[in-house]
């Protein structure tokens, strides 16, 4: 493909003339790639999760202000502007798109994945969520419903799956290992 | 703005294509467009969000579709320097043929001269508290405006002209519809409304389908009962 090599080459022209006006370093460049490959991703949602599969007070809490659940954690870079969280149960499914861009929550989840920014994704998730779900290999009972968030503002959505059986003995660190991005995307069920 | 970007809804685009164990960045100019972008915040470059998201709006539709989401944000970046009078056209230009791009080659950016630099706002939190309660309560019945918006919406066409009910207040926001364009915040209630699907899509829509959007209130009205 040759678009993506040319649209390379413009941004390095554009990175370079920044650094030589003096708004940008290789060091800031070299700071978002270590944040986003160590500090904000994934693993600060999973970690809500599962303690909200723990512990019920926090559940409540997170759902009720999804916001404040986040300050507790006091994750790194994790500013949000409001993060409601929805909860999947047996009789309903949430997915989460951003039709119009590509909003994601980027405190607890990190960047999206390019899929979540494709127009494949960003146009059929609103009008054939089930089929899509298929396609991700979630083939969901025809009686449970499916409530789609669209972020068409600075409200944030993140999934809170629901709780595999059969882990009653595990710990909450064990659990955080479990939760994956998809499932709190919601196109995965654990 | 009826742009490429209002995506949802739209048909042909094909399977969800997903990567194994993908990187968070693919090249080191992705997380060089996130840097910049970060960047030209700090430094009061590029004013508000809704600039921005309208700025990639008005990007060349095909390299909406071609150069992927970082090439999204370089074209909107491109272009509102431009307007801001940081960076000219032929700057950007010349340098990118010296680094060996193509001179063919399609080029995101639109800058618009009309545009100009916009006023910062007055606080990176879009929330704003406001004095009244809001025109509509959870549980009420709403119906969408259908006519299209020249400019900066977060309306997405296929909600457009449709009847939903309030499922959540969330206070006051920047609307995106104003503060795009520089017209000030002009902040309003913002609603999460949710419409069957049934609604949007009529008989062929799938069973049990319920779609979430968060809409301000000149968005809209109160439904006849």
């Amino acid at each position: 493909m040759s678009e993506p090599s040319q649209a390379s080459l413009r941004a390095e022209a554009l990175e370079s003339l920044l650094i030589e006006k003096g708004l940008l370093t290789e060091e800031d460049i070299d700071n978002t790639v270590a944040t986003y490959n160590e500090r904000i991703g994934p693993m600060n949602g999973a970690r809500m999760v599962a303690k909200a599969w723990v512990d019920d007070a926090f559940r409540q809490k997170m759902l009720a202000d999804g916001t404040a659940a986040v300050a507790e954690f006091g994750f790194e870079g994790g500013e949000v502007q409001k993060l409601v969280v929805v909860e999947n149960t047996s009789q309903v499914h949430n997915m989460v798109v951003c039709t119009l861009c590509s909003c994601y929550p980027w405190a607890v989840l990190g960047l999206p994945p390019r899929w979540y920014k494709d127009p494949a994704y960003r146009s059929r998730s609103v009008r054939e969520p089930r089929a899509v779900l298929a396609e991700f290999g979630v083939d969901l009972a025809p009686e449970i419903d499916i409530r789609v968030w669209d972020s068409s503002a600075e409200v944030r959505y993140m999934v809170l799956p629901l709780r595999p059986e059969g882990l009653d003995n595990a710990t909450e660190e064990e659990l955080t290992q479990i939760v994956t991005r998809d499932s709190m995307i919601g196109v995965a069920r654990l | 703005m009826d742009g490429i970007h209002d995506l949802g809804g739209k048909q042909g685009f094909g399977r969800v294509e997903r990567e194994e164990n993908e990187p968070v960045f693919h090249d080191r100019w992705e997380a060089s467009m996130y840097t910049i972008s970060m960047a030209l915040r700090r430094a009061a470059k590029v004013q508000n969000t809704d600039q921005f998201r309208h700025a990639i709006e008005r990007i060349d539709p095909v390299a909406y579709l071609t150069h992927g989401y970082y090439g999204r944000w370089l074209g909107g970046m491109e272009a509102l320097l431009v307007e801001g009078g940081e960076i000219s056209t032929e700057e950007l230009t010349e340098r990118a043929l010296s680094l060996g791009a193509d001179p063919a080659a399609l080029i995101a950016a639109r800058p618009d001269p009309t545009f100009g630099t916009i006023a910062p706002e007055s606080s990176p939190d879009a929330q704003r508290t406001l004095p009244d309660p809001g025109r509509f309560t959870v549980g009420q019945s709403v119906t969408t405006h259908g006519t299209p918006s020249g400019g900066h919406t977060r309306l997405p066409a296929y909600a457009r002209g449709h009847r939903g009910t309030i499922v959540a207040m969330h206070g006051g926001w920047l609307l995106p519809d104003a503060n795009a364009h520089g017209l000030g915040e002009r902040p309003e209630h913002l609603y999460t409304v949710e419409f069957s699907g049934e609604e949007l899509w009529g008989s062929a829509a799938e069973a049990g389908l319920k779609i979430c959007v968060d809409l301000f209130e000149s968005y809209l009205e109160a439904a006849n009962e």
